[in-house]
Formats: C-alpha cells, sequence, structure tokens
C-alpha cells in the first residue's frame, strides 16, 4: 500500500501519514483538495464503501477534525482521510452526491457539532434531537452536567415515617397525632 | 406481490413524485415509536396510496442516550458498563470491539486462550440475535409460533451466558486484556446439548416456515435489493451477501482466531426477503458449526487474562484506530481516538443499522404494500440504539 500513498502524494498535499495495522492508514488533507481525493479514491482506486464520517472536537487547537473512512474491497484495506476543519465557522464541502447515504451522516453532523454541509438533502432537519436550542451537543464545550442542572429541578425526597408509631397513630387516633 | 397501477397518482416531476395531501388521495399515518412491527423505539412516516405506500420516512431519537458522550466523560474501565448497552441483543460485539480498540491503542497483547473464549461469546451472541431475529421475521408474516420457539431456544442460550458470565442480556465477559473467567466444569456439554436442541428446532423452522405457502408469496420479490445498490448505499453484512457478493470481515480481514476456523462464506442470489432470510437461517447453521469447532479446538492453556495497570489511572497514549468485527447485522465498528488522558477523546460507533434503516429502507419501501412494511424492514435487520447512539 506505500505504492497508493505515492501516488496520492503525487497529487495531492498529504501529510501525517500514519500506518496503524497491515490494513488500516490515516492521513491528513487540506480541506481544499478532500472532496477531489474522495472522488478519485471511490473512482480510480475502488475504494467503493464508505464506512463512516464523523467528526472529533479538537478544542485547544480551535478545530474540528472531520474522518472519512473508505473501504477497498479488493484488497480488504482501509484508508481514513483526516480533514482539519475551521471550528469558528464550520463548513465543508458535501458528498452527498458519491454515496446515498452520506447525507445521513452530515445530517447528523449538522445537529451534533454544528458543521455545515451546503446543499445536502434534508441538512436542517432534524434527525434526532428535535426542538434542540443549546449548542450542539457533542461539542466538547458542551457540560452535560450544567446542561442536565439547568433543564431538569431536583425531585424533593418523600416523607417517610417510623412504620410503628405511624401506626400507633392510624389505630390509636386518640393518642395523639404522629408528627 | 401486488402490482398497482401507477398511471395516474402521483405524478411525477423532475423524478419526484408531487404528493398532495389536500387532494385527499393520500393518506398519512405514524407507524411507531411504539408498534409491533416496527424493531425498537423507531417510527417511519408513511404516506399511502390506497395501500400502496408512495412515501417513507424514518424518524429516530425516542431512544437517544448519547452513549458517545457518556463514553467522553467516563475513564476506559467505566465505559464497559456503558457499550454493552449499545446493542441489546448482541452485546458482546460491543464489548469485543472496544476492548480491541483499547488494547491496540495501549499495546496489550491478549493471551490466546482469552481469544478463543471471546470468538466463543461471539459467535453464541450472533446465535441469540439471530434466533430473535427469525421470530419477528416469521412474526411479520403472521406466523408467531416461530417466535415463541425461537426465542425459548434463546433464553436457553442465554443461560450458558449467565453460567459463564453472571449476566443474562448484557454479560461484560471481554474486558481488556482478556476475558473475566475461564468456562465453568461441564460448560461444554450443556452447550453441545443446547446445540443439538437448537438444531432440530432450526429443521422445523425449516418445515414450517421456508415452505410455507403464505410466506413465499408474501416474500418472495419483496424488497430486492439490486448489486449495484450495495456501494452506493453502503450495505454490509447478509443483505449485501444475499445480493451475491462475498464479503464476511471474518474472511476478508480476520480478527482473533477466525483464521484457524473452517467455513466459507455463505452468498445468495436473489436478495429478497426470502433469500436473505433463508441466508440467516444457513448463517445459523454455520454458527452452530463454528460453535463446535471453537470447543474441539481451543487450547487447555490456564492463562485468560493479561495483568493490566491500576485502571482507576489508566493513561493511554494519544492516537486513533477503527476496529471493525461482522455482527449479525453486517460491519460493526468502533473509531477511537485518545488524547493521553485518562478518558477517551472521541468514541464513534458504527452500526450497519446506520444506513439499512434509514436511506435503504426508505428506497425500498416505495410501492409495497403497507402489510409488508413490517416484514421488509425485519428483514433488513436493523436495531434502532446503532443510529442513535
Amino acid at each position: 500500500m506505500t505504492k497508493l500513498i505515492d501516488r496520492l502524494k503525487a497529487n495531492f498535499r498529504i501529510k501525517n501519514v500514519t500506518m496503524q495495522r497491515a490494513d488500516l492508514i490515516f492521513l491528513t488533507v487540506p480541506e481544499k483538495q478532500a472532496v477531489s481525493l474522495i472522488t478519485y479514491l471511490r473512482n480510480q482506486e475502488n475504494f467503493s464503501h464508505l464506512v463512516f464520517l464523523t467528526a472529533v472536537d479538537w478544542i485547544e487547537e480551535n478545530k474540528f477534525q472531520l474522518n472519512y473512512m473508505l473501504h477497498n474491497h479488493g484488497f480488504n484495506f482501509s484508508l481514513g482521510i483526516r480533514v482539519m476543519i475551521n471550528r469558528q465557522k464550520p463548513v465543508m464541502t458535501s458528498i452527498h452526491h458519491l454515496w446515498e447515504h452520506a447525507s445521513t451522516y452530515q445530517r447528523e453532523l449538522k445537529e451534533m457539532f454544528g458543521i455545515d454541509f451546503p446543499g445536502s438533502p434534508e441538512i436542517d432537519q432534524n434527525f434526532i434531537l428535535e426542538g434542540w436550542e443549546d449548542i450542539p451537543p457533542l461539542r466538547r464545550d458542551f457540560d452535560t452536567l450544567k446542561y442536565s442542572e439547568r433543564t431538569y429541578f431536583p425531585r424533593t425526597g418523600r416523607k417517610s415515617h417510623d412504620p410503628r408509631k405511624f401506626m400507633k397513630s392510624k389505630i390509636y387516633p386518640e393518642q395523639g397525632e404522629e408528627r | 406481490m401486488l402490482k398497482a397501477d401507477r398511471g395516474k397518482y402521483p405524478e411525477i416531476r423532475n423524478g419526484k413524485p408531487i404528493i398532495d395531501l389536500d387532494s385527499q388521495k393520500f393518506v398519512k399515518i405514524w407507524q411507531g415509536p411504539q408498534h409491533p412491527g416496527v424493531t425498537g423505539n423507531m417510527s417511519l412516516e408513511i404516506i399511502l396510496s390506497g395501500d400502496e405506500v408512495v412515501d417513507l420516512k424514518t424518524h429516530v431519537g425516542y431512544l437517544h442516550r448519547g452513549f458517545e458522550k457518556l463514553l467522553e466523560r467516563r475513564k476506559y474501565i467505566q465505559g464497559f458498563t456503558i457499550v454493552c448497552r449499545i446493542c441489546v441483543p448482541e452485546p458482546d460485539t460491543n464489548e469485543y470491539l472496544y476492548a480491541a480498540g483499547i488494547e491496540e491503542l495501549a499495546g496489550i497483547e491478549v493471551p490466546e486462550r482469552a481469544k478463543w473464549l471471546r470468538t466463543l461469546t461471539l459467535e453464541m451472541s450472533r446465535l441469540t440475535s439471530f434466533l430473535m431475529w427469525i421470530g419477528g421475521q416469521a412474526a411479520a408474516f403472521g406466523m408467531g409460533t416461530v417466535g415463541q420457539w425461537s426465542l425459548a431456544h434463546r433464553d436457553f442460550i442465554l443461560d450458558l451466558f449467565e453460567e459463564i458470565s453472571g449476566g443474562r442480556i448484557y454479560h461484560l465477559y471481554i474486558i481488556p486484556g482478556g476475558v473475566r473467567d475461564d468456562l465453568p466444569a461441564g460448560f461444554s456439554r450443556r452447550l453441545e446439548k443446547t446445540l443439538h436442541d437448537t438444531e432440530k428446532l432450526l429443521r422445523e423452522i425449516d418445515i414450517v416456515l421456508f415452505n410455507n405457502a403464505v410466506f413465499k408469496m408474501r416474500s418472495k420479490g419483496l424488497g430486492i435489493i439490486t448489486p449495484d445498490m450495495v456501494d452506493k448505499y453502503g450495505i454490509v453484512g447478509p443483505n449485501a451477501r444475499a445480493a451475491g457478493f462475498k464479503r464476511d470481515i471474518r474472511k476478508d480481514s480476520p480478527y482473533l482466531i477466525y483464521d484457524q476456523l473452517d467455513f466459507d462464506i455463505i452468498t445468495g442470489n436473489d436478495s429478497d426477503v426470502y433469500d436473505r432470510a433463508r441466508l440467516r437461517w444457513k448463517e445459523m447453521k454455520q454458527s452452530i458449526d463454528l460453535i463446535r469447532q471453537i470447543i474441539s479446538r481451543m487450547p487447555a492453556a490456564k492463562d485468560y487474562h493479561q495483568p493490566l495497570p491500576n485502571v482507576l489511572h489508566w493513561k493511554i497514549p494519544p492516537g486513533e484506530t477503527y476496529v471493525k468485527a461482522e455482527s449479525t447485522r453486517g460491519e460493526y465498528g468502533y473509531y477511537i481516538v485518545t488524547d493521553g488522558t485518562e478518558c477517551p477523546r472521541r468514541i464513534y460507533v458504527r452500526g450497519p443499522s446506520y444506513t439499512h434503516a434509514v436511506k435503504v429502507l426508505e428506497k425500498l419501501a416505495i410501492n409495497t404494500n403497507i402489510a409488508d412494511i413490517h416484514g421488509l424492514m425485519i428483514s433488513l435487520h436493523t436495531y434502532p440504539p446503532e443510529i442513535e447512539r
């Protein structure tokens, strides 16, 4: 597979190639070249299966890392393509024209990370979180504890009685109420 | 299958049907999130013309618990009680993949016997998941009896899981570094008896389900996945194999000890509901065969767990990986990113239902009869928790 990486390096600005396993390589590509690289891999190199598309929030570096995982069934080889995009204005070119199910992943990313994919079908419709008004929940700065404290109110405990005294006051009310 | 005259409506304009609900020619109904035919808490928004489906939308979000977010805030060992709950009928795949991803990033070698024990539980959980599925598939076409039989036999296998791990549904048996315990005494004898009974059940299911005229007539020709759809829609597992693709992760990129076992990839031709059901029935027989192979060939070593560092302060060096395994629905994967702290940076769970239940179901349901929707959906073998993790 080093041949494939050399071929890719001739045409694309590829950095940080990580050989994770014999059948899995991660590489980073600039945002502008990402979709053309994915299209090239799908059409020319037979990476026909889009395994998943997801994002990682690197809040310290102010970046989102998009991860496109492609798989080649002929060589049984997976390629993870990392794309770093700006965290303040996260917009990425859509790939819904290459795979039908890509639009579902993009719809989820819009909802969970706030990454926009202009032109993707149903991108603005809610997928999982209907009526969500807070910041996208899978971002690192969304605090689940603070959210639950703000949204849900604590329940007061039940009033508890000592069983012996309680039953006595029920059966013999003339001896005085239990307090 | 009924063939309706679609000449009049819906009118197709620019490749899209024009559906005007006010014209009173269409009815919109919702099935789910609580519906006996829909698997799990998921809802289908169906637009009907007569009793033919002209449009279908999948709606999820009824059981979202934020698994991925929860995992980001827990230590690695604390995540184990969460991952198995992502898929109820088949939790072992989740446990294995989470453990395998962590082991790969932390550089831990698993003892040989632990690999065999892991494979044994994975195959047993495949069998339980298939037994649950075939009950649903038969019940969707009006044969509830098969479900009664198969769920009872699933419980016998859950008894065996209880012997191994103490838990019936969630086992927490596979942990980083190996497995939690060795097999109890006399386990293989009881396992063999259960497998024998399950084989008998499969023969009976063959008679009552696959030779049943009603089931044949309703399922043949329903929900055909054409070969060109497979890559375009990301279809994996038995759904892709029924379309004639020889794809099985156990064979293509073997994990654990699957390369030492003797089995072939089962494929189909027709790629309809009947063919997929038949293929899964064959895979159940294959699972039984694999369990027997594992039991007979398992090495008798004592070591089943590799000692770990203090798991409460376990820091894993920065890195990322993607591990995958063949579940009953197809490729199941975990994408794990670590950043050198005690908690993972990001864990992404790739479930096969993500594509099968949303895009594929929306495509296949068009122009089918409303009564066949559940059979079609169950034949794609969808579980909503994989969609909303």
